[in-house]
């Protein structure tokens, strides 16, 4: 994802779109992991057996705090890359988009069965 | 009339968190609209922008209570294993369904929708409060990020929605019933 610096108008200056953008784009990632982590977890018996963090819950517990540990952890070094400058937040977006629409899915049974 | 502490558990995530997350968010989203539909609408007052700041953040506390508490105490009930030779499945809801054709797609596509779904509600609304709290009225320089955000938003409405149709479905074809029993008002028998 480009993190080019933009011309960046007067306003844009004092308060750069780089956090906000970290935000989005790890938001979509975060999505998109618990897709990616589900699946993985129902495809690969030691996966699932690893993501079993919690017993009555089962392999959720482990499927859900991966995904959100990695989400955090992603925004926090974006954050701490952007945060201070504007980047081209319209691409950034994108991907997020892509990533959240993505997520919805793969996170839908039918479709994450194909793999 | 009474009620069982799974049934009221069940009841406190599904109406207590997750439905008032649902109304929550049309008001967020209306919210949004009537404050940025003009780039050169009146300046936003300090108070409105504290209320809205608190009302995300409220929101995505109900979403994080509605995920964790359908996680980690409602589902080990739902998903609880019988003993061998059980007779009756009516207090493990995913061995009932599962046990019939009619009702199995329910958990099938149902309930393994539900509870990854879910999980897309916490991160986008949390993302969208701290993006907001963050901004506030300076959002209306940053019109990409605002609709990315009042996107998210539209997003965990819809992952919500999926979630709590599907949770209305399964708690009506397999209650989720259970432990101690809690009168709630005494009746007269007739």
């Amino acid at each position: 994802m480009s993190n080019q610096s933009t011309s960046p108008a007067p306003h844009a200056k004092l308060n750069p779109n780089g956090a906000g953008a970290a935000a989005v784009l790890a938001a979509g990632i975060g999505s998109f992991l618990v897709a990616v982590f589900a699946i993985l977890a129902d495809k690969a018996a030691s996966i699932k057996s690893l993501m079993n963090f919690y017993k009555p819950t089962g392999p959720l517990s482990g499927v859900t705090t991966c995904a959100i540990v990695v989400w955090l952890a992603v925004w926090a070094l974006l954050h701490r890359r952007w945060s201070w400058r504007n980047v081209e937040v319209g691409r950034v977006t994108a991907a997020a988009f892509i990533l959240l629409f993505l997520s919805l899915l793969l996170t839908f049974p039918p479709i994450a069965d194909l793999f | 009339m009474e009620i069982t502490v799974r049934g009221l558990w069940t009841m406190i995530h599904g109406m207590g968190f997750g439905a008032l997350y649902l109304m929550a968010c049309s008001g967020a989203l209306v919210e949004f609209y009537r404050r940025h539909r003009s780039p050169l609408g009146p300046e936003i007052k300090e108070e409105d922008e504290r209320f809205l700041r608190i009302y995300l953040t409220a929101m995505a506390a109900l979403a994080w209570l509605t995920v964790l508490s359908g996680t980690y105490i409602i589902y080990p009930w739902y998903r609880a294993v019988p003993p061998p030779g059980t007779a009756s499945l009516a207090a493990f809801p995913q061995r009932l369904l599962m046990s019939s054709p009619s009702t199995a797609a329910w958990h099938s596509i149902g309930m393994e929708w539900k509870e990854h779904v879910a999980w897309l509600v916490p991160i986008s609304i949390t993302m969208a409060a701290v993006v907001f709290s963050q901004y506030r009225r300076s959002l209306r320089i940053h019109p990409e990020l605002r609709a990315a955000v009042l996107s998210f938003v539209w997003a965990s409405l819809l992952a919500a929605g999926i979630a709590g149709f599907f949770g209305a479905m399964l708690n009506k074809n397999a209650p989720v019933t259970g432990g101690a029993t809690i009168p709630l008002v005494e009746g007269e028998q007739k």
